[in-house]
C-alpha cells in the first residue's frame, strides 16, 4: 500500500520497502539530492531533514513512520535561498567542502525556530549532532549567532 | 641513488624531484621564439600590424622554479587552454585542480583573473575533466595547487590582458601603449597619459582577442603589489558559497543518469584475504538488488588497485545495503591475519630503544651521549588514523561499448583516469573523469580504489552505476595513516645544556603500498621532520628502526609530519620542564641562530624537499622562529594566566610552510578541560587568500584536537575494530576550540607562496599536550588521549 507525504509542500505517495530511509527516498527516487548521506546511522547530522518542522536524521527515520508527515529538505527550506541561517552562513563563509552544510544548515533553522534567543552553550549543545570534518565549527557557531539575531530582528 | 621503481613511486606520490639544486626555470627564455608580427584574425578579414617587443613595464616578478617542473605533466600556460570570454563579457575560469575545502577552486582561477583585471563578477569557473596533457598535473595534494599555479596563473592572466589590449589597438587604430586594460575593460590613453573616456569591454574585444597568438613571456607586462585587486585581499567568497548553502553544490553520489543501478560491496575484512566462496540467495530475494558481482582482489602492492569482493547491485542504495547484509561470503587467510595494533606498537617500541639506520649524523652523537651528565629519553606514540572525511567514497561509471565515463570525487583525475584505464584494459583516451566537488579528501581520495571498483561494476551489467561506500567501508577498508613510535633522546652536560641529540622514527613506510616493503621510513617521509629537523644542536644523530606494514598506508592529511611534530615538539617542552627553561626559550635555543640550513653541511644532501627547489624554498629558522614569536605575543606567552589555565607551544615546518600554534587550556574543577583559544601563526610567503588561509588553520585545530583527542584506528586479528563515528570519533562543536586566531606573516609576492591545506595541522596536538603538561602536570605521549585526560 502506498505511503503519502509531502515533500517540500509537494505531495508524493511511495509504494516501494516502507523501511527505505528517508534520507535514500529523497536522493535515490526524487533526485533531490542536498541531503547528504555521512554515516548511516544517526550520528553526524549530514542527513538532517525536518519532518513537520522538527530536525530529523534522514538516515534512520523509515519512510512508513513519515506517512502523513511534511518533509522539507534543503531544496524546500526557502525558495530563494534565503533563509536567515543561509545568508548566515554566506556572511561568515562558513563552508570548506560544504558537505556537510546542508545538514547544518537543516539542523540550525529548526533550532532557532524553536529556541530563538539561544546562548553559545545552547547553540553548541543543539549543533553538536551535526559533523563537520573540516572543523568550520567557530564560524557555524557565529553563523548561527548571527542568524538568531536576524530571526529575532526581523 | 634509486633504484627506477623508487623513482616511480616517488614520482607518483609527489612529483619527486630528486635534485635539490635544480634550477631549470619555470619560464625558459632562451626558448623563446620572438615574433615579429602579430596575426590578428578578425571577423571580416585578416590584418597583420607591427607590435612592440618591449615589455611596457619591467617585470613585476622574477620567474623562479618550483617543483611544478618535476611533476607528470607539470605546468600549462596557454590561456586558451584556461580562459574562454563569450560577446557578453562573461569570462569563464577552468579549475584543473580538485576542490575539497581548500578554496582552491576559488583562489587558483581568482590569480587568473586578477592579473587579467577580469571583473570577478562576471567570471564563471568550470571544473576541467581530468587530462593533464591538457591542464598540466592535476593531482591535488601536498599542498601544491598554489605553491605550483601562482605563477602560471598570472602568466596566462597577463597573457590575455596583452592580447585584449591589442585587440582593443588595432580597433582604434593605434598602438598598444596607447591602452590599458582595468577592470573588464579597455580604455583608450590620450597623450597627457590619461584615459581619453573612450573605452571597449572584454566582450566586445573577445572574439579578435582570443584569436591572437599567445605572447611570450617575455612580452608580458605584470601588476605590481599594490595593484591586485583580490589578491591578498580574502575578500572573495568562494565560487560555491551559494550552491552549498542551498543544497544545490554536487559532489560525488549527486550525479544520475539514466538507467543507473546502485551498489555496495561487501569487502574482506583483512588485507589480502579474497573470496573463498559466497551465497548470494537470500540478497537475491531482497526487492531491488538485481544483481551480484565478484571483484577481483590484491594483496599489497598493490597501489590502488581494489580489495575485492561481491558487489550487490539494486535499483536503489537501500536496496543494495540491506542485499549485502543478507549476502554469505566466507573469505580466504591472509598473511595479515595475525595484524594486532596493541601488540604491533609494543614491537615499535622495542625497536625505537634499539640504534637505527643512521639516516643523517651531525658531529659526534654517540661522543656526546657517552660524555654526558644526564640523558633525557621519551618515546611518543601515534596510532593508525583514517581520513573520516565527511562524503563517503562513491563514484559512478558508465562503460558502454568501449568508452568509460567516470564522474567522482577524485583528488588525482588523471591518476584515477590512467589507474582505471590500466584495470580495464582501456585505453586512456577511452576514459573520462568528470570531477565533483569532494566532500574533503584529506588524502584519500587520491586513491581511486573506489574509482576502479565502479568501473569494474559498470562493465560487467552493462549499465551505468553509482557505487557507494558506506561509513562503515570507509573506516574498515581504508588506506591508513602510517603508525608510528617516535623516540627522541637529549645529551645534558654539566652546564644544563643539550650536547647531543637523537631522534629515531620507527614506522611502517607509505611505500609498501606500492613496492615490496622496504621495512624503513622512505627518503620521502623522512623529508617530513625527521632529518629535515630545525633543530641546531651540534651532536645530532637521525634514524629509522624497522617496521613493517600489515595494511595499506596511504597519505593523511600532514603525513609524516604528525608524527615527528608530536614527538620533537612534545619532547622540546619536556626537556624545559625538566632542565628548569621556559618551553619557548627552550625551543628557540633548541633551534638555534637564524639560518638557511644548508642541506650539504648538515649531511642532508639527498633531502626530499617537497619536491621544490631547495634554493628557492629553503629551511629558513629565521622565518620558523618569526611564527613562534607571533603566537606568542599575541597569545600572551609569559603572561599570569588565572588559576587551572595554561598554554601549550609547538612550531612546525612542513609542505615549505611555516606554523606555530599557541592552545589555551583550561582546566575543571572536576578535571575536564576545555580550549578557550589557540592563536595560530602561519608563514606561507605571498598569501593570496587570507581568509581561506584562516578557515584552513581554524579546521586544522579542529582537525588537530581530533588527532590528540580520539583518533586511533584498531586492528585486531587482521581486521579494523572500528566502524563508524561513535567508535572512532571525531571532533564536534561542543567541544572545539572556541577560539581559534589566525596571524598570517606577510609578505610582498616575491616571497614565494606555499600551500596551506597541511601544515596547520602537526603543531596542534603537541601543543595541545604541552598546555594540558602546563595546566595540570599531566604529561601525554600516546595519542589519542582519550580517556587520559578529563
Amino acid at each position: 500500500m502506498a505511503i503519502s507525504f509531502k515533500v517540500n509542500g509537494i505531495e508524493q505517495s511511495f509504494d516501494g520497502d516502507p523501511t527505505m530511509p528517508v534520507l535514500w527516498y529523497v536522493r535515490d527516487v526524487l533526485n533531490l539530492h542536498g541531503t547528504k548521506f555521512g554515516c548511516g546511522t544517526g550520528q553526524c547530522g549530514a542527513c538532517t531533514v525536518h519532518i513537520d518542522g522538527s530536525a530529523t536524521r534522514g538516515c534512520l527515520l523509515s519512510v512508513d513512520a513519515v506517512a502523513g508527515k511534511e518533509i522539507t529538505t534543503i531544496e524546500g527550506l526557502d525558495s530563494e535561498g534565503n533563509h536567515p541561517v543561509q545568508k548566515a552562513w554566506r556572511a561568515m563563509n562558513v563552508p570548506q567542502c560544504g558537505y556537510c552544510q546542508s545538514g547544518q544548515i537543516m539542523s540550525a533553522a529548526a533550532f532557532l525556530s524553536s529556541t530563538p534567543k539561544p546562548t553559545d552553550d545552547q547553540i553548541d549543545q543543539s549543533m553538536a549532532g551535526n559533523i563537520c570534518r573540516c572543523g568550520c565549527y567557530q564560524r557555524i557557531h557565529e553563523a548561527v549567532a548571527m542568524a538568531a539575531t536576524d530571526t529575532t530582528e526581523g | 641513488m634509486k633504484s627506477h621503481i623508487e623513482q616511480e613511486i616517488l614520482h607518483q606520490i609527489a612529483g619527486h624531484d630528486r635534485s635539490a639544486n635544480n634550477t631549470a626555470p619555470l619560464f625558459d627564455i632562451s626558448k623563446v621564439n620572438r615574433r615579429q608580427f602579430l596575426k590578428i584574425t578578425g571577423s571580416t578579414a585578416s590584418l597583420v600590424i607591427g607590435m612592440q617587443l618591449v615589455p611596457k613595464t619591467a617585470l613585476a616578478f622574477d620567474p623562479y622554479p618550483t617543483g611544478a617542473e618535476g611533476m607528470p605533466h607539470k605546468t600549462v600556460t596557454d590561456p586558451q587552454v584556461f580562459v574562454a570570454i563569450d560577446s557578453d563579457g562573461t569570462v569563464t575560469l577552468t579549475a584543473h585542480r580538485s576542490e575539497m575545502g581548500t578554496g582552491s577552486r576559488t583562489s587558483v582561477p581568482m590569480i587568473l583573473a586578477d592579473e587579467m583585471e577580469a571583473d570577478w563578477s562576471q567570471v564563471k569557473i568550470v571544473q576541467a575533466e581530468g587530462d593533464e596533457p591538457k591542464y598540466g598535473n592535476q593531482d591535488t595534494d601536498g599542498s601544491r595547487s598554489l605553491r605550483h599555479y601562482i605563477q602560471p596563473m598570472r602568466q596566462m592572466g597577463a597573457s590575455v590582458r596583452y592580447m585584449l589590449e591589442q585587440a582593443a589597438a588595432v580597433e582604434w587604430g593605434t598602438d598598444a601603449s596607447n591602452v590599458k586594460a582595468t577592470n573588464h575593460k579597455v580604455h583608450m590613453i590620450g597623450s597627457d597619459g590619461n584615459p581619453t573616456g573612450e573605452s571597449l569591454g572584454y566582450g566586445e574585444l573577445a572574439k579578435v582577442a582570443m584569436a591572437l597568438d599567445v605572447p611570450s613571456f617575455e612580452m608580458l607586462s605584470f601588476k605590481t603589489d599594490d595593484e591586485f585587486r583580490y589578491l591578498g585581499k580574502g575578500e572573495i567568497p568562494i565560487v560555491d558559497l551559494h550552491d552549498i548553502t542551498t543544497g544545490k553544490a554536487r559532489y560525488g553520489a549527486d550525479y544520475t543518469t539514466e538507467g543507473m543501478k546502485f551498489a555496495v560491496v561487501a569487502r574482506p575484512p583483512v588485507v589480502g584475504a579474497s573470496v573463498k566462496s559466497f551465497d548470494s540467495s537470500e540478497t537475491l530475494k531482497i526487492p531491488g538488488v538485481e544483481n551480484v558481482v565478484e571483484i577481483a582482489g590484491s594483496m599489497p602492492p598493490a597501489k590502488f588497485a581494489p580489495l575485492g569482493g561481491i558487489a550487490v547491485v539494486a535499483n536503489n542504495t537501500w536496496a543494495a545495503i540491506k542485499g549485502r547484509e543478507a549476502l554469505k561470503v566466507e573469505w580466504s587467510e591472509s598473511l595479515h591475519d595475525a595484524y594486532n595494533t596493541t601488540a604491533f606498537a609494543e614491537q615499535m617500541r622495542a625497536t625505537a630503544k634499539k640504534p637505527g639506520k643512521v639516516m643523517r649524523s651531525v658531529g659526534d652523537p654517540d661522543g656526546a651521549f657517552a660524555s654526558a651528565k644526564k640523558v633525557i629519553a621519551h618515546e611518543y606514540y601515534q596510532p593508525h588514523m583514517q581520513h573520516a572525511q565527511m562524503e563517503p567514497l562513491v563514484a559512478v561509471a558508465d562503460y558502454k561499448e568501449g568508452k568509460l565515463d567516470i564522474w567522482a570525487p577524485v583528488q588525482s583525475p588523471y591518476g584515477a583516469r590512467t589507474d582505471v584505464a590500466k584495470a580495464l584494459g582501456l585505453k586512456p583516451e577511452q576514459v573520462t573523469v568528470n570531477v565533483s566537488l569532494l566532500g574533503g579528501g584529506f588524502g584519500r581520495k587520491s586513491k581511486c580504489d573506489y574509482v576502479i571498483e565502479a568501473a569494474i561494476v559498470s562493465k560487467e551489467i552493462g549499465a551505468p552505476v553509482k557505487l557507494q561506500w558506506t561509513r562503515e567501508d570507509d573506516i574498515k577498508h581504508g588506506f591508513y595513516h602510517t603508525t608510528s613510535v617516535e623516540r627522541l633522546e637529549a645529551a645534558i652536560d654539566d652546564n644544563n645544556k643539550v650536547i647531543g641529540w637523537r631522534h629515531r622514527s620507527v614506522s611502517p613506510t607509505i611505500f609498501s603500498t606500492f613496492m615490496p616493503d622496504p621495512g624503513f621510513t622512505s627518503d620521502l617521509e623522512a623529508g617530513m621532520g625527521l632529518v629535515d629537523t630545525p633543530i641546531g644542536v651540534e651532536n645530532m644523530s637521525i634514524e629509522s628502526g624497522e617496521a613493517k606494514s600489515h595494511t595499506r598506508i596511504g597519505w593523511f592529511r600532514a603525513v609524516s609530519n604528525i608524527p615527528r611534530a608530536w614527538g620533537v615538539q612534545s619532547f622540546i617542552a619536556e626537556l624545559a620542564h625538566e632542565l628548569g627553561r621556559d618551553p619557548k626559550e627552550m625551543l628557540l635555543e633548541l633551534i638555534g641562530p637564524d639560518r638557511k640550513i644548508d642541506p650539504v653541511a648538515a649531511d642532508m644532501k639527498d633531502l626530499w624537499n617537497y619536491g621544490e627547489p631547495y634554493e628557492e624554498f629553503p629551511n629558513d629558522t629565521s622565518r620558523l622562529r618569526g611564527v613562534i614569536e607571533l603566537a606568542a605575543e599575541k597569545a600572551g606567552w609569559g603572561k599570569t594566566l588565572p588559576e587551572g589555565e595554561a598554554l601549550g607551544i609547538a612550531a612546525h615546518r612542513s609542505f615549505v610552510t611555516y606554523v606555530a600554534s599557541v592552545v589555551k587550556v583550561k582546566t575543571a574543577s572536576d578535571g575536564s578541560i576545555s580550549i578557550p583559544e589557540v592563536h595560530t601563526a602561519v608563514d606561507c610567503g605571498f598569501c593570496v587568500n587570507p581568509e581561506r588561509v584562516a578557515s584552513q588553520m581554524e579546521g586544522a585545530a579542529v582537525m588537530g584536537m581530533t588527532v590528540a583527542m580520539y583518533s586511533g584506528i584498531n586492528y585486531e586479528n587482521g581486521a579494523v575494530t572500528n566502524s563508524n563515528f561513535h567508535d572512532y570519533p571525531v571532533a564536534r562543536i561542543s567541544e572545539y576550540p572556541k577560539k581559534v586566531h589566525t596571524h598570517i606573516v606577510e609578505h610582498p609576492f616575491s616571497v614565494h607562496a606555499t600551500g596551506i591545506g597541511e601544515p596547520g595541522v602537526p603543531p596542534f596536538a603537541p601543543a595541545l599536550a604541552n598546555a594540558i603538561f602546563a595546566a595540570s602536570g599531566n604529561r601525554l605521549r600516546d595519542l589519542p588521549f582519550g580517556e587520559s585526560v578529563g
